[in-house]
């Protein structure tokens, strides 16, 4: 049953408070007694072998306490950590360098100002090595050799990895009356929050517990990590991950620069912070994206779409320090099916080594599924323009029936429920489709140009069931620990941790339904590994399904145990009981009925309980999810076009998103308005650019541009309602939904302006030199510098 | 003078007033998030005029006078734009909220019924990451009328 | 977020006194005025300057004004900008967009609103970056530059004033006073700028000032000035461009042609902006554009 009313609604958020008033804990706000500085002293070089690092200058300056190396933590064996990927990768550098802003040496110093400075005093000398930054040559015979540290035939080779029926997809391509195929690249992003990644790490040299301050989607995740990497047991470390701001992914891995604060608080007894500066996160944190990628669509000439096919060469940087579920070295990007009914499909992806910083799956990519949507969505327009088909009917055409669900698709994946048609049609007419291609075909007898671009997505979130979905071993199950006290109110302790998505408001939403409570009475924490439950964190949109799964489950334990001790308190039976939403009573007899807060106090009162039914009202689950959810929307992009310089101007942005059942749809959709800006900032500005020495363009933000409110329109949201058939109350998350889906709309929507230019593609970003370029008959391959 | 009060410092000419403004007076309530003056996540006010706290020396702050966040509610009254910006789900993280308020704050003192085109270029200066922006425009508009409807009450009533 | 390196520092109470803390700590001070040239470079510490001399408080080098009766013995009036002038003053300030739209347009697109409530005039001016709008559109205004020395002052060109990327002729203990532009009748200026986004340096830009033959309506332009930002035009101005539109008719064709010629003329460089030929073809482009604007502005006496 899901209640749509209740203490479900646009319930302002509890955790405003503190930040409208300017008193959030974030991790650079943290000052402790003692409290010393590290910096981070980095390569400027993109490949080279260290010759010697000379630190003596660098120790001698006065406020300089402790100056690591990695050969001082080779020696505490911690010069080397795995990565979430099962490869390792260099916590500071010993042998060589393997990209540009690689952590070299740290210095713990009194001040933020004189660890900086005495970054300038450590002498490293470099014997520079041949560089590639091109993916696409990183498997050219005799290409330089990056990883020479792993015991494996040399190369830049990292996997192969593939999905689908071959020979059924060739089969299906073979026969079918048009393919359509094209190149498009999916270039290097970073999500960059606001607030970039730190730690403050503070080893007790008495009791030997560590506690760690620090920008963690992954609190739990990152203490066992420790442990494991430190020899260190779990409850001597204490992770706590307060305000962050913001995470999309980036903050998930563990980096080098919090081993280091670790390290530097160990060897000198006092807490040590180091917080990066803008640089430093764009330059060696988690990236996005940079897959290179081939599509091609088969299809009959009546515009039915048969079979897709796809081959990715995914660059993952130097170290392949990606994010996703051990078994999926490519994330869910086979999910690239979209939304379509396909006779049959086939992908394959090879992950390479480059001269870059490492990540990959990050910026709310829902696992790679933002590189699968965008592909399909972009193979679909281009059929539609080969076939000379509306994209928008050639999409109702091919998109899954209702009646067609449960459906597994030709790689796998098993949607379990959707009404896509619906969406789309909702999208249309929020957008008033047919009077903007006819106000288009006005334009364009004007010479004005305006571009109407779709995108049609299904995302597969709230990973994952531990049989097939773990990371680094650790199942991807989270959960969820409720305690009632005797006034009625509650706590719930909750192991995901939020960067802005509003947990400490839903969550208190979902167990104050459940139980007849007031949000107010609910308080949610989260966060502190001492304090919640064990679980895999934030990101791939897994807070509401599996998180906020755990959260009802427990919340209806609760509400079971209640039945019992009500049932003593009313003697009756508990079978005679019935919840009415905020009560406990007899059926047929509302006179006789007791709230939560009622049964709490005489659950720790004396009244007497039968046999087997414990005095309290407290619960905890791990909730093991059965499926993915699979939110979809149906998105359409207006933009207007300057040919002549190529500037670009989003008008409008229709976005109609189904979540399933939205517990704050105020909170819904803050989500899906920053996942929309995200998509125009891909679309039209975002790239992390290296030339072909390796050095980093994209450095700061004066060139990783970020989408400001000028660039945004207002964004328009409709929503369709698909309950998740397995959810406990239907819901299905939102996260990312926006940024997998909305990059492409916003492509297709440039392309289809340029048409009567003969502009087929054009890769992303489409800043106005790459759409001149475009209109030129020469498109830019992004990512790689201009000579 | 910072939100009212004299602070007498000795600080190297180097220091920048957004870590003088956190780290020596420990108002943390304004951030700092680039290195190159883009992101506006420390915007203040320096003599009533919002300025990139990151990109002025605390020195050139000698006598005059900075607002932060913290000085923006009157006493235990929050202002208009840090309840419009409750109301409207104006934050996500909160990371650039203080900024994004002091900045709306400045433009309803100077324009009391601004546009959503005027108040986005207000903010252009100033990044958010979560929000899409949408939000906040909302949460500016509604302090606005806000602050007209009070102004209106005030005015309407006779005395 | 990075810091810069250890500086003295000193606080001007003059212009005198700024000039003699110049003198007294050499070629290794530097006048901080808006700092935002010159604190994100020493954040970055490609900029380390022994000694900072700090100009804000010299309110006397902050004012726009009209000066000049129009009468003999100054028959000509001027806009005269002092050099610690904010951009947002000089966006705000309605005799300049009477005067000189150009510089409007300009403001209202150099870096962002909050950028512009303390950058400088001056201090934009001598950072001297080649994708600097303000350089441009002063050089289409043919604008004079005053510069104080110990003991006396002199005036520069617009045009003569940057000599290359981050260096102009303001030496060593000398400062930026004053920007001057002479106001005078049938005037009409604007500018045109493509970025990748609001507030990013210029891909290109172009500026435009033209005054008109005697009639407006007979369609002439008497005079024009042509500036070209980032796209390595010599002295930020587009001469040849200029030479032929005196006399010439205030016509498209004469637009065409005067940005065919500025495109011709200037040297843009490939980077992560865009290629070269993408700028050149913005130069012709842009300037064609800012031209009709700022006919159009002359013609309607704006």
């Amino acid at each position: 049953m899901t209640a749509m009313n209740g203490a479900y609604g646009p319930v302002r958020r509890k955790e405003d408070a503190r930040f409208i008033r300017g008193m959030g804990t974030f991790v650079d706000d943290i000052a402790l007694p003692g409290m010393l500085h590290g910096a981070v002293l980095r390569s400027p070089l993109a490949h080279a072998r260290i010759v010697s690092v000379d630190t003596t200058a660098a120790q001698a300056h006065p406020k300089v306490r402790a100056v690591i190396t990695g050969d001082m933590l080779e020696q505490r064996k911690l010069a080397w950590m795995p990565t979430l990927s099962q490869d390792v990768q260099a916590v500071l550098a010993t042998d060589k360098v393997r990209f540009q802003g690689q952590e070299v040496a740290f210095v713990v110093a009194e001040d933020r100002y004189s660890a900086r400075d005495a970054l300038e005093l450590i002498d490293v000398e470099y014997e520079p090595l041949p560089v590639v930054v091109d993916a696409t040559r990183a498997l050219d015979p005799g290409a330089p050799v990056i990883r020479d540290d792993l015991a494996r035939p040399p190369g830049n080779h990292i996997f192969d990895w593939s999905a689908g029926d071959q020979a059924a997809t060739d089969a299906v391509f073979a026969a079918a009356d048009v393919v359509v195929a094209q190149d498009m690249v999916y270039p290097r992003s970073h999500p960059a929050p606001l607030e970039t990644c730190g730690t403050v790490a503070e080893m007790d040299p008495v009791s030997g517990k560590l506690t760690v301050w620090c920008t963690s989607q992954a609190p739990h995740a990152h203490r066992t990590l420790y442990s494991l990497v430190a020899g260190l047991p779990e409850h001597k470390i204490r992770i706590i991950s307060p305000d962050i701001g913001g995470g999309f992914g980036n903050k998930v891995p563990i980096y080098p620069g919090y081993i280091c604060a670790i390290v530097g608080s160990m060897l000198t007894g006092q807490p040590v912070k180091w917080v990066e500066d803008r640089s430093e996160n764009l330059m060696s944190t988690a990236f996005a994206r940079d897959y290179h990628m081939h599509g091609e669509i088969a299809a009959s000439r009546d515009g039915r779409i048969l079979g897709l096919r796809a081959r990715v060469l995914a660059d993952h940087g130097a170290f392949n320090g990606s994010a996703q579920p051990t078994n999926f070295p490519a994330g869910f990007f086979h999910i690239f099916t979209g939304s379509y009914d396909l006779q049959a499909a086939y992908c394959e992806v090879t992950g390479v080594y480059t001269n870059k910083a490492p990540g990959g799956v990050a910026y709310s990519c829902s696992f790679r599924i933002a590189e699968g949507v965008y592909l399909v969505e972009r193979m679909v327009d281009l059929l539609a323009a080969e076939l000379g088909r509306d994209p928008a009917e050639l999409r109702m055409q091919n998109l899954l029936r209702p009646e067609q669900f449960p459906y597994t698709g030709p790689t796998g994946w098993e949607y379990d429920s959707g009404n896509y048609p619906h969406a789309l049609q909702v999208a249309l007419d929020l957008a008033g489709y047919p009077e903007l291609r006819r106000e288009q075909a006005d334009k364009r007898e004007r010479g004005e140009h305006m571009g109407i671009g779709l995108s049609f997505f299904t995302e597969g979130v709230g990973a994952g069931p531990r049989k097939h979905m773990d990371i680094l071993g650790l199942g991807m199950n989270d959960g969820a620990a409720l305690q009632v006290y005797p006034t009625g109110k509650a706590v719930l302790g909750i192991s995901v941790q939020t960067q802005g998505q509003g947990h400490e408001t839903t969550f208190a939403q979902i167990v104050a339904q459940e139980l007849g409570l007031s949000p107010d009475d609910v308080e949610v924490v989260h966060g502190d590994t001492d304090r919640t439950p064990f679980g895999l964190g934030t990101y791939g949109s897994r807070s509401t399904p599996v998180s906020g799964a755990a959260a009802v489950v427990v919340a209806r334990k609760v509400r079971d145990r209640a039945r019992l001790i009500a049932a003593a308190m009313l003697e009756a039976a508990p079978d005679d009981l019935e919840w009415d939403g905020h009560r406990w009573q007899v059926r047929g007899d509302p006179e006789q009925g007791r709230t939560i807060a009622e049964i709490a106090m005489a659950a720790r009162s004396s009244l007497e309980l039968p046999d087997g039914v414990e005095g309290h009202l407290d619960a905890e689950t791990v909730y093991n999810p059965p499926n993915l959810t699979y939110p979809y929307g149906a998105y359409i992009c207006v933009t207007d076009v300057d040919p002549v310089t190529g500037e670009v101007a989003v008008r409008r942005f229709i976005a109609v998103d189904d979540c399933g059942v939205r517990i704050n749809p105020m909170i819904v959709e803050g989500q899906v308005h920053g996942g929309l800006a995200d998509g125009v900032g891909m679309a039209l500005m975002q790239v992390i650019t290296y030339d072909e020495a390796g050095n980093c363009l994209g450095g700061s933000f004066m060139d990783y541009l970020l989408p400001t409110s000028l660039e945004c329109p207002s964004w328009e949201l409709g929503e369709t309602v698909t309950p998740c058939p397995h959810h406990p109350i239907g819901a299905k998350g939102v996260g990312e939904s926006a940024t997998v889906g909305s990059p492409a709309a916003v492509v297709n929507s440039v392309v289809d302006a340029l048409r009567p230019f003969g502009v087929r593609h054009a890769d992303m970003p489409l800043t106005p030199a790459n759409v001149w370029s475009a209109i030129q008959g020469r498109p830019v391959r992004p990512g790689l510098a201009i000579k | 003078m910072v939100n009212g009060i004299s602070y007498t410092r000795e600080v190297e000419a180097r220091l920048l007033l957004i870590h003088f403004l956190r780290d020596e007076l420990r108002l943390t309530g304004s951030h700092w998030g680039c290195d190159t003056s883009n992101c506006g996540a420390c915007v203040v006010w320096l003599d009533e005029t919002p300025v990139k706290s990151c990109t002025v020396l605390a020195a050139m702050a000698d006598g005059r006078r900075v607002r932060t966040v913290e000085g923006l509610a009157h006493g235990a009254e929050l202002d208009p734009v840090q309840q419009g910006f409750a109301e409207c789900h104006g934050l996500q993280c909160g990371f650039c909220t203080p900024g994004m308020m002091l900045t709306a704050r400045w433009l309803l003192d100077h324009n009391p019924d601004p546009s959503a085109a005027e108040i986005r270029e207000a903010l252009s200066g100033q990044l958010c990451r979560c929000t899409g922006y949408e939000n906040i425009v909302r949460s500016v508009r509604w302090a606005a009328k806000h602050e007209a409807a009070t102004r209106a009450a005030g005015s309407g009533d006779g005395r | 977020m990075q810091v810069p390196a250890y500086v003295e520092y000193e606080k001007a109470t003059s212009v005198e006194h700024a000039l003699s803390l110049l003198a007294r700590f050499g070629p290794e001070a530097r006048i901080l005025a808006g700092g935002h040239s010159l604190i994100p470079m020493m954040k970055l510490r490609l900029a380390q300057p022994e000694t900072l001399v700090d100009i804000n408080g010299l309110t006397e080098l902050s004012y726009i004004e009209v000066s000049g009766t129009g009468a003999a013995p100054r028959p000509r009036t001027e806009l005269r900008i002092g050099a610690l002038t904010r951009h947002a003053q000089l966006l705000a300030d309605p005799a300049v967009g009477a005067q000189f739209a150009i510089l409007h347009d300009a403001e209202q697109v150099i870096a962002d609103p909050i950028v512009r409530n303390w950058g400088t005039i001056g201090g934009s001016l001598c950072q001297a970056d080649p994708s600097e709008d303000l350089s441009a559109a002063f050089a289409a205004l043919k604008a004079t530059m005053v510069i104080r020395y110990p003991g006396g002052s002199r005036t520069v060109p617009a045009r003569d004033f940057h000599t290359g990327p981050y260096e102009t002729v303001v030496a060593p203990g000398e400062l930026l006073t004053e920007i001057r532009i002479a106001i005078r009748p049938g005037g009409g200026s604007a500018y045109a700028k493509v970025g990748r986004r609001v507030g990013d340096w210029p891909v290109g830009a172009a500026g435009s000032a033209v005054w008109l033959d005697g009639d407006p309506g007979a369609g002439r332009i008497a005079e024009a000035g042509i500036g070209l930002t980032a796209v390595g035009a010599e002295h930020f101005a587009a001469a040849e461009a200029e030479e032929f539109l005196r006399g010439a008719p205030a016509t498209e064709d004469s637009f065409a042609r005067a940005g065919q010629i500025a495109a011709e003329h200037c040297h843009p460089v490939s980077d992560q902006r865009g290629p070269a030929d993408y700028k050149r073809h913005l130069a012709r482009e842009l300037t064609i554009r800012s031209l009709r604007r700022a006919v159009q502005r002359a013609q309607d006496g704006v």
